[in-house]
């Protein structure tokens, strides 16, 4: 098993785009490794890769930070397993943070 | 994977709800969240026909979602309410300019008149120049002094009915944990209010007293309504930073502790001997105050008097001379005057 996979990102609001240069959404290609890559992984990969400056605003521990929401595929995380959901080719995952602004 | 919505059984949801733990889909999660906030307006009875409400629009999430959501609600139960978007400019150069342009767009999307109020308008001066004035350090007395009462002269100058502001469950249950913190025994037991202000001021509400964060972020996001995220450019507060993160910790282990903490601050019974300030009114301009003067009022006497210093820290002695306007000594004037930048 060998696929490359690549992911469609997307942050909205505030803390969330700020944290990413101000980039709204990308286009990634995950290296690709012997298992399939799951969240909890992307998350690491997100970290080193994308993060530049204070990562602890995005993550925490290793899942995001409360108060940061994460669809897959249009759809709430909590639904898909969270961590453990098993990526696919083309995913479309977005964090929207809910921390700023009223 | 996806699975079905546990209440129409047929099309796949899309969030689980902290609430209530249901997983639904698109359409029966906005029927849900519309149905629920009508239950808190109408078991609150909220308003009544023909009223003028001023929606407090910031161009953030809560007030936008507030506003389409009142919007639809007045169409579909005929409320008879005549809605107004209300927003106040605090004059900061380059700082509301985003947030307004989005307040005009929503005015255009929901087809609501819009009032813009300015600090100008309703202090005689704008941010940018109180702070030339105070300097950056004492800034943020003035912000958050004239930001409370802003929304409120406002609505008076427009002669509105209401005023009803977008704080959703998470912002309440923030409130009751930074007074109990805070020992502010007076303000813990008001702040859970869904109404506040009746006596004379002009009545505020919270129609989404109820309503998670989550919701209301999700709720946007898959309307795809138009919000932009705003925070003081000045200080953002550390300590209830804190606070809020605390509870965003708690709520991702059991969401219910939102609800749970506003429960606790609704239920809370204070004993008959602690002293509580006696809530009067300003003598000048009327506003709710426990001084002769309200923190408002005393501030913009300092500006005028070019005594910058007469808002910060307590000078409630010389209240009843400023409310004669009677002249301060010499020596009074020479404390009031240095500010440090
Ligand atoms: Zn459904
Ligand atoms: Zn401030
Ligand atoms: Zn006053």
């Amino acid at each position: 098993l060998n696929t490359v996979y690549g992911l469609h990102l997307g942050y909205f609001t505030g803390g969330a785009e700020l944290l990413f240069n101000g980039t709204k959404e990308q286009h990634v290609k995950l290296p690709s490794q012997s298992e399939q890559w799951d969240v909890r992984q992307l998350l690491v990969w997100i970290k080193t890769n994308l993060l530049k400056e204070r990562p602890e605003l995005f993550i925490q521990g290793d899942t995001v930070r409360p108060g940061i929401l994460v669809l897959i595929n249009e759809a709430d995380w909590e639904l898909m397993g969270q961590l453990d959901y098993k990526l696919e080719d083309r995913d479309n995952i977005v964090f929207i943070s809910t921390l700023h602004g009223g | 994977m996806p699975i079905p919505c546990s209440s129409c059984e047929k099309k796949l949801a899309v969030l689980k709800r902290p609430k209530t733990g249901h997983s639904l889909c698109k359409d029966c999660f906005f029927w849900a969240f519309e149905e629920e906030t009508h239950q808190t307006i109408t078991s609150a009875k909220l308003f009544h026909q023909g009223e003028t409400v001023g929606i407090g629009a910031s161009g953030g999430k809560d007030s936008t979602v507030l506003a389409h959501v009142l919007k639809v609600l007045n169409e579909r139960y005929h409320y008879g309410l005549n809605l107004i978007l209300l927003s106040v400019d605090e004059g900061i150069t380059g700082y509301r300019d985003d947030s307004l342009e989005t307040v005009k767009r929503n005015q255009q999307q929901y087809d609501l008149p819009l009032k813009i109020v300015s600090y100008e308008e309703l202090y005689g001066w704008t941010m940018d120049q109180i702070v030339k004035k105070v300097g950056l350090k004492n800034n943020c007395t003035f912000c958050g002094v004239f930001r409370r009462q802003a929304l409120d002269r406002g609505a008076m100058m427009l002669r509105v009915d209401k005023v009803c502001t977008g704080h959703n469950a998470d912002d309440i249950a923030e409130t009751v944990l930074m007074n109990f913190l805070r020992g502010d025994i007076a303000r813990l037991r008001r702040c859970t209010a869904i109404t506040t202000g009746s006596e004379g001021a002009i009545p505020r509400c919270k129609p989404l007293k109820y309503a998670y964060e989550k919701e209301i972020v999700l709720y946007a996001y898959f309307k795809k309504l138009d919000y932009f995220s705003t925070e003081c450019v000045y200080s953002p507060n550390a300590y209830r930073g804190y606070a809020r993160a605390f509870l965003k910790d708690l709520e991702s282990i059991r969401p219910s502790a939102i609800m749970a903490v506003i429960h606790s601050g609704e239920n809370l019974s204070v004993k008959e001997d602690v002293k509580m300030p006696v809530q009067g009114t300003c003598g000048r301009c009327g506003y709710i105050s426990s001084q002769g003067l309200c923190k408002a009022c005393v501030l913009l006497e300092g500006l005028n008097r070019g005594l910058p210093k007469l808002g910060i820290g307590k000078h409630h002695k010389l209240h009843s001379r400023l409310l004669r306007d009677q002249p301060l000594t010499e020596r009074e004037e020479k404390k009031l005057k240095s500010v440090d930048f």
